[in-house]
């Protein structure tokens, strides 16, 4: 979770100094879903991810060096130039490129389950999007396939109360994306999903389902982005007292102060995490800094799959 | 060597991939039901009892959903083949071909592959405007896709075989008046052409056009049902002492270009007959390749015969105006002398 948000802070800082080109979608407050879910993925398990994916990434192992060149802009990034902050992701260990379409991940996830039940005993897939997309169509036809194929999927809907700025009392008539589940027959669970260890046992639940075969589940992690939705939002559309009231459930701290309260960390311990994470991210940002740009023609290369890369 | 109609050729092909590697399967809506079709045009009927309905998968009426199933599938290591019934349905599901399945080797910097097969039927059949369009264009727009349009069963069999075993996303357009489906799923008005199929494994190449007619004066390229009716404006061009070349690209993407611009640069004209609407069709594309490449052969404007721009009509006397026929070819062949 901190490897996370400090790499997006420096994303953040890096973005607003101009050294990276594009827009952000930060994961900034949202930690917690990435994490919990993720630490019960193998490499060889899937994973597919949103325009907002840098969270994912780093909780799928994809390096941090990988993803910082990437959105650099950089060849020695993750997808090598050719994908960029929206796209990051990593095969070699189970994250396919991200998907910057709404709710266009869904199908795709269906089908990696699919292969995974034909081909091995025990992958599973997972897919994130937030809850702007339980009202994509493809979200809908891949729910239901997962669910009468008994598919090896978990969808994590995360539910951070806005799709760019429309709040979800404007898009939905349901309080709980959850229930949408029913409609296919399959189970669906809301969780906390600022408290990591919340999503860790619901998604250990999921998870371990899909992974002896038991079908799908539609987990969805109500959270928040303490940040904007990308780099051009001054968050107009919602009030201070409400970011506020969210940033006092901030899932890091409150993780933090358990783990004290529990005598399972100090104040010098966790200065020291402070202090890993801070030179992984260095290190990420150094590798980033010092890798070369692509050549112009690279363009050209990798439209269709050739064995020799 | 067996007589076969393109319906059976097809169905051929498949079957002999799924017995060689047992991660090809079927996607697809009304596939295998028992006692169901077979596929909108009999494509894959009987080969549920013989793979089991996991490998002939029937999909619910999900286009989207099915293609993007697909795509992922292949991603995670199946070798798919989709089928969307008519190729107006795949609108539903252009996200997932053009924004998914086009672009993730793409998009992960070539380590993600896509080899899965879409078979889309295109093509004018007395259904109306929306089971009705030729396709081939849109698609062959969009980078990282592979478009195939085969028009015999020869070609049909090689050329989804090929496919099949292609490490990208590869489109196979098949029209409707050619399949020579039979029973309760035949076309009317269909051409129906039975052709000499080898029994067993032969792939024909994906990049590679045939010369159907060899002539001197004139170069007519067709695709699937247009080959036909260039076929047959050739034999009415030889009663007056014209010799037309009639080529059929058989692969859209990647283009036999060179087929094609040698048999212009010999012949000196060149004359293109698509069933699709006239505006920025494939046509245009290739016409301009020919302007671009082979413009000092020339000796006669390039001609188009397309569909006019109007949604396929309903009524079989409107549908004859719109399709392309023989007529339209021979004098637009006639207006080049």
């Amino acid at each position: 979770m901190l490897t996370i948000r400090r790499f997006e802070e420096r994303c953040n800082q890096l973005y607003m100094q101009g050294r990276i080109p594009s827009t952000l979608h930060l994961y900034i407050g949202q930690e917690a879903v990435a994490a919990g879910v993720c630490a019960h993925l193998r490499a060889d398990d899937y994973m597919f991810s949103t325009h907002r994916p840098h969270g994912h990434a780093i909780a799928k192992g994809v390096s941090p060096r990988a993803i910082m060149a990437e959105l650099y802009a950089k060849s020695t990034g993750c997808c090598k130039g050719k994908g960029g902050s929206m796209h990051v992701g990593d095969i070699r260990v189970g994250m396919f490129p991200a998907v910057a379409i709404v709710g266009g991940n869904a199908p795709l996830a269906a089908g990696a389950a699919l292969a995974a039940k034909r081909l091995t005993d025990d992958r599973v897939t997972v897919c994130f999007f937030g809850e702007g997309a339980m009202n994509e169509g493809a979200v809908h036809e891949a729910m239901n396939m997962a669910a009468i194929w008994d598919l090896p999927a978990v969808y994590v809907c995360e539910n951070n109360l806005y799709a760019a700025s429309t709040p979800v009392s404007a898009a939905f008539k349901v309080p709980d994306m959850a229930g949408r589940a029913a409609a296919y027959g399959l189970p669906g669970v809301t969780v906390d999903g600022n408290d990591v260890e919340a999503v860790y046992r619901v998604a250990a639940s999921a998870i371990g389902r899909a992974r002896q075969r038991r079908g799908p589940t539609l987990i969805e992690a109500k959270t928040y982005r303490l940040c904007g939705h990308s780099r051009s939002d001054p968050r107009t559309y919602r009030t201070k007292a409400e970011e506020a009231e969210w940033a006092a459930r901030d899932p890091i701290p409150s993780l933090g102060e358990r783990l004290k309260q529990r005598g399972l960390a100090s104040d010098d311990s966790l200065a020291t995490v402070e202090q890993a994470v801070a030179s992984v991210i260095d290190d990420a940002v150094h590798f980033a800094e010092e890798s070369p740009p692509p050549e112009p023609e690279e363009t050209l290369q990798h439209v269709f799959w050739s064995p020799e890369v | 060597m067996a007589q076969m109609s393109i319906a059976e050729a097809l169905r051929q092909a498949i079957r002999e991939e799924m017995i060689r590697d047992p991660r090809v399967f079927c996607i697809g809506e009304d596939i295998g039901i028992s006692g169901g079709f077979g596929g909108a045009f009999t494509v894959t009927l009987g080969l549920s009892e013989e793979f089991g309905h996991e490998r002939i998968l029937d999909t619910p009426i999900s286009e989207e959903g099915l293609v993007g199933v697909a795509a992922g599938a292949a991603m995670a290591g199946l070798r798919p083949i989709a089928d969307v019934q008519y190729g107006d349905f795949a609108f539903n599901a252009m996200d997932q071909i053009v924004n998914q399945a086009a672009k993730m080797t793409y998009m992960s910097g070539g380590t993600v592959k896509v080899p899965m097969v879409l078979r889309v039927p295109v093509g004018a059949t007395s259904r109306g405007a929306q089971h009705a369009q030729s396709l081939e264009a849109f698609f062959a727009h969009v980078p990282g896709l592979k478009v195939v349009a085969p028009s015999t069963a020869y070609d049909a069999k090689g050329l989804l075989k090929s496919a099949v075993r292609d490490d990208n996303p590869v489109l196979v357009f098949e029209h409707k008046l050619l399949y020579g489906s039979k029973g309760s799923r035949s076309e009317r008005g269909a051409l129906s052409p039975v052709g000499e199929v080898p029994d067993g494994d032969y792939l024909v190449p994906i990049g590679q056009g045939a010369i159907r007619r060899p002539g001197r004066d004139v170069t007519i390229v067709g695709k699937l049902l247009t080959v036909y009716r260039a076929l047959a404006a050739a034999e009415e061009l030889a009663r007056e002492g014209l010799e037309a070349e009639v080529i059929d690209p058989r692969t859209l993407v990647p283009l036999d270009k060179e087929l094609i611009l040698g048999s212009v640069r010999r012949t000196g004209r060149l004359v293109i007959v698509e069933e699709d609407n006239l505006t920025g069709g494939w046509a245009a594309e290739l016409a301009a390749i020919a302007a671009e490449e082979a413009f000092d052969w020339l000796d006669a404007p390039i001609k188009r015969v397309s569909a006019p721009d109007t949604p396929a009509p309903f009524a079989p006397v409107m549908e004859q105006f719109y399709v392309p026929s023989a007529e339209r070819v021979v004098e637009a062949v006639r207006s080049l002398f």
